[in-house]
C-alpha cells in the first residue's frame, strides 16, 4: 500500500497555495543495482487535483520527476471549510491521495 | 407489460452512464505517450504542439537554479501573467526523455505551479505555456555539478 500524500493548503483571500508531497520511488527504469540489474521503472503517471471534488488540474508526469515529488499549485474562488484533495495513479496502478480542508 | 420501453430506458440509462463516465475525461487531453517516450527533444516539442506557433515570450517566468549541485532534485516553478492558460509543460532538453511534466489547467487554478525535476546533466530547461492563441517558452540553463562542491 503506497503511502498517503502529504498536503497543505493556505487560504489567502480567495486563493488557496496548496503543497502536496507524494512518497514515491519515482524509478527511471534506466539505473542499476549493485549487481549490475536494472531496476524497473516506477513512477507516478497521473496526478488528478481536486476542489470539493470537481477536477481542476490533471498532470502528466514522467519518470523525470524527482523522488518523492513535491507540487505546487493554486487554488481560485476557495473559500474556509472546501476540500482540496490530490491523488496519483503510477506505471504499475498503485494509486495514493491525500485530503485536506481549508481553514 | 411494455417491453419496448423497458428496453428504450435501458438504452437511456446506459446511454447517460456512459456519458458521465465520459465527462471527466474530455475535460483534459489524454496522456500525450509519443511525447513521453520521444529521445529528442525536437519529437517532443512535434508531439505536443504539432504545427502551432512557438514563441519565446517574457510573460513566462520560469525559475530554476542557475547551477543545481544535485541533478536528482532541481527545483522549478512556472508562472505565467497571460489569460486562458490550457496547460503548463517542463521539458528538459538534455534528458533521455526530455518531457519532463505537462499540467493540463482547468480556469479554477492560477497559471502557476512548482515541482522538483531530474537532470541528466547540464541542460537548457524549457518551461511552454499553451493557450489559444499559440504556445509560450521560457528557457533557462542549468549547469549541474554531481559531486562537486558547488563549484
Amino acid at each position: 500500500m503506497a503511502k498517503a500524500v502529504k498536503i497543505r493548503a493556505k487560504l489567502k483571500g480567495d486563493v488557496a497555495a496548496v503543497k502536496s508531497l507524494m512518497p514515491h520511488p519515482m524509478e527511471t527504469g534506466t539505473r542499476k543495482d549493485e549487481a549490475g540489474n536494472v531496476i524497473p521503472a516506477h513512477f507516478i503517471k497521473t496526478v488528478t487535483c481536486e476542489h470539493n471534488g470537481e477536477v481542476i488540474l490533471v498532470a502528466d508526469w514522467g519518470a523525470s520527476v524527482s523522488k518523492n515529488p513535491y507540487f505546487s499549485f493554486e487554488v481560485k474562488a476557495a473559500k474556509s471549510g472546501d476540500s482540496i484533495k490530490v491523488g496519483w495513479v503510477d506505471n504499475l496502478g498503485e494509486t495514493s491521495s491525500g485530503e485536506t480542508t481549508l481553514k | 407489460m411494455k417491453p419496448t420501453y423497458k428496453r428504450r430506458r435501458m438504452v437511456q440509462g446506459l446511454m447517460a452512464f456512459t456519458a458521465m463516465a465520459l465527462l471527466p475525461m474530455r475535460l483534459f487531453a489524454a496522456r500525450n505517450v509519443p511525447a513521453f517516450k520521444a529521445t529528442a527533444y525536437d519529437n517532443a516539442v512535434k508531439a505536443l504542439f504539432g504545427d502551432k506557433s512557438i514563441t519565446a515570450s517574457d510573460k513566462v517566468t520560469l525559475k530554476v537554479p542557475d547551477i543545481a549541485e544535485n541533478g536528482a532534485v532541481v527545483p522549478a516553478t512556472v508562472s505565467t501573467t497571460m489569460e486562458g492558460v490550457k496547460s503548463i509543460t517542463l521539458l528538459v532538453v538534455e534528458n533521455p526523455n526530455p518531457l519532463s511534466a505537462r499540467f493540463n489547467l482547468t480556469p479554477n487554478v492560477s497559471p502557476a505551479i512548482s515541482t522538483r525535476i531530474k537532470m541528466g546533466n547540464s541542460s537548457d530547461v524549457v518551461a511552454a505555456v499553451e493557450t489559444d492563441s499559440g504556445v509560450f517558452t521560457a528557457t533557462k540553463n542549468v549547469k549541474v555539478t554531481i559531486g562537486g562542491c558547488g563549484g
